[in-house]
């Protein structure tokens, strides 16, 4: 961990000094292997090296903002999971979907909700959306390097403004590239392998001011159109039970849904598809 | 060239130590007990924005009493140090001893090395799955470590305020029960010609960590609920909401000794309660 020994067995300096409220600045001192834009990598595409994790779907509701992400992580041709996790909680009232190579983005998440719960212990004070959204948009530039190589991690972001001075424009989206970002997205957005799809059928149903339910069916029904004509994107699997993962973020935090609700929602939207296949 | 005089070794630190405790004894005292529904903090805290009570991690609290920029420092460096090891490793592996541990070697070596001893006195304390289960670590400006059993006083004439917790003080009472011991403990000094003090709700910091909860079990009790809380309003099953706070529902604990299977942290997720 920290460098150098000391008998007298107290924590270092830079564990007491006032310093910096940022966790990522503190690890950059004291274990900057820990920081994922901090290894050297070998030279070389290593693109189809690991898992790649793909559609996430965000829409903007009256109340606040819904993130939906389908199950699938795929390598290759290959499916390496089929129950993967990738819409979570940043913190309490915003979520964050990855898309790109699994591994890097589950360590960058983690390491994102540490960053926010630590401003939020050491300051007493939650850090702004948009605070948040550059925290986010730095710590995936850090990891431009290995991007180049072929291991991208593009998240998206979202969550409730508690300082928004209309609480119908609460819910607010960011997006990214490689490069960072963030590019804040008006209504909705989907990242991911399947994104073309999703957003495609999101452009046509969206309507601003849509209420928190009628937004999940809506990010349910992209996702399923995403499956629907990209590979690397899970469907909801009625056989194992394997529903998307729904997330919402309002006035009174994050949610997720139970996985007895994504269910309903999931077999809804698949009863429509038996009368209509194209929704 | 000047003559140095001698002072013994013993002579420094008994200096060293009166220093401390003078100035320790000037402050305002704080209050840690067990109580059913978790470990609840009472500090005498006239400032609203300069906490003696914060959070260092899921299931530790912490509450200190003295000067502030020196208890800060060592709150920070709690924070970094329960940050870091949750991260390298996992949040049910981040725990009060080793913190406890850490800030006793911390004041330890500022007591011995420096000319001026940290004049500061700390609760390091951990909920558990019972009141059995809490850990309450009191720390001296010495670096010397207490286990306390389920309660303990800091501050200035801190033997009369433990001495009224004592007498008072159950490990199965109510947040209610727990916060009127507490106060009423605190208000027993420092009264004109000893005779008991009120202690307004705006004079306090109140937090508890509380036990039924799952992930971060830290939450601040203020205004209104606070009022309500020590005016005994509030009926004791009753979990008064930290204001704009999310939600979190109460489930068991063992709930949170599930092995990590995905990378979000288990406290900000809601899993459905048939436990998939």
């Amino acid at each position: 961990m920290a460098a150098g020994f000391d008998p007298s067995g107290r924590l270092p300096d830079v564990f007491t000094n006032a310093g910096t409220s940022s966790f990522t600045t503190f690890l950059s001192r004291v274990a900057p292997e820990m920081l994922p834009g901090r290894r050297p990598l070998p030279p070389g595409m290593a693109a189809d090296l690991a898992p790649h994790a793909t559609t996430i779907v965000a829409i903007a509701a009256a109340e606040g903002v819904v993130m939906a992400g389908d199950r699938r992580a795929t390598m290759g041709n290959l499916i390496a999971q089929r129950d993967i996790e990738k819409v979570h909680p940043a913190d309490a009232y915003s979520l964050v979907g990855i898309a790109g190579t699994a591994g890097i983005g589950i360590e960058l998440m983690r390491l994102f909700q540490v960053e926010l719960e630590h401003y939020e212990k050491i300051e007493g004070a939650m850090l702004s959306l948009d605070g948040k959204a550059n925290r986010l948009a730095s710590m995936i530039r850090g990891n431009l390097g290995a991007a180049m190589q072929g291991l991208a991690v593009v998240p998206l972001f979202a969550g409730f403004d508690l300082a928004a001075a209309d609480p119908a424009r609460a819910g607010r989206i960011f997006s990214f590239d490689v490069t960072g970002g963030p590019y804040e997205e008006t209504g909705y957005d989907a990242i991911g392998s399947g994104s073309l799809f999703a957003k495609s059928a999101l452009k046509k149903r969206f309507r601003a001011g849509l209420s928190v339910d009628d937004a999940t069916r809506l990010a349910v029904e992209a996702l399923y159109d995403a499956a629907d004509d990209d590979t690397a994107t899970g469907g909801p699997d009625l056989t194992r039970r394997i529903y998307p993962v729904v997330m919402t973020a309002t006035a009174e935090g994050t949610r997720r849904l139970t996985d007895a609700e994504t269910a309903a929602i999931a077999e809804g939207v698949v009863a429509g598809r038996m009368e209509n296949p194209g929704g | 060239m000047a003559m140095q005089f001698y002072a013994s070794p013993e002579q420094i630190m008994r200096d060293r130590s009166e220093l401390a405790r003078k100035g320790i004894a000037r402050g305002r005292s704080a209050v840690v007990l067990s109580y059913a529904g978790g470990v609840l903090f009472v500090a005498e805290n006239l400032s609203s924005a300069l906490h003696k009570v914060s959070e260092i991690y899921d299931r530790i609290g912490f509450a200190a009493v003295g000067r502030y920029n020196e208890f800060e420092n060592l709150r920070r460096a709690g924070v970094r140090m329960a940050d870091l090891n949750g991260l390298s490793y996992d949040r049910r592996d981040v725990t009060g001893r080793a913190l406890a541990n850490a800030f006793a070697q911390t004041l330890g070596a500022i007591f011995t090395e420096q000319s001026k001893p940290f004049e500061v006195e700390i609760c390091v304390a951990e909920v558990g799955a019972t009141a059995d289960d809490d850990e309450l670590y009191r720390l001296t400006y010495d670096g010397s470590v207490n286990d306390e059993p389920g309660r303990m006083a800091m501050g200035g004439q801190a033997e009369a305020i433990t001495g009224v917790l004592k007498s008072q003080h159950r490990a199965d009472m109510s947040l209610g029960e727990a916060a009127r011991v507490a106060v009423q403990a605190l208000s027993t000094v420092g009264g004109e010609g000893g005779a008991a003090r009120t202690i307004a709700a705006n004079q306090l910091e109140v937090a508890v960590l509380d036990r039924h909860r799952v992930g971060r079990t830290f939450r601040r009790i203020t205004g209104a609920a606070l009022t309500a809380l020590l005016d005994g309003d509030v009926s004791d099953a009753e979990q008064p909401a930290e204001a704009g706070g999310p939600d979190t529902p109460a489930q068991p604990t063992t709930e949170a000794h599930k092995p990590t299977t995905s990378a979000g942290s288990a406290d900000l997720e809601d899993k459905p309660a048939d436990g998939k």
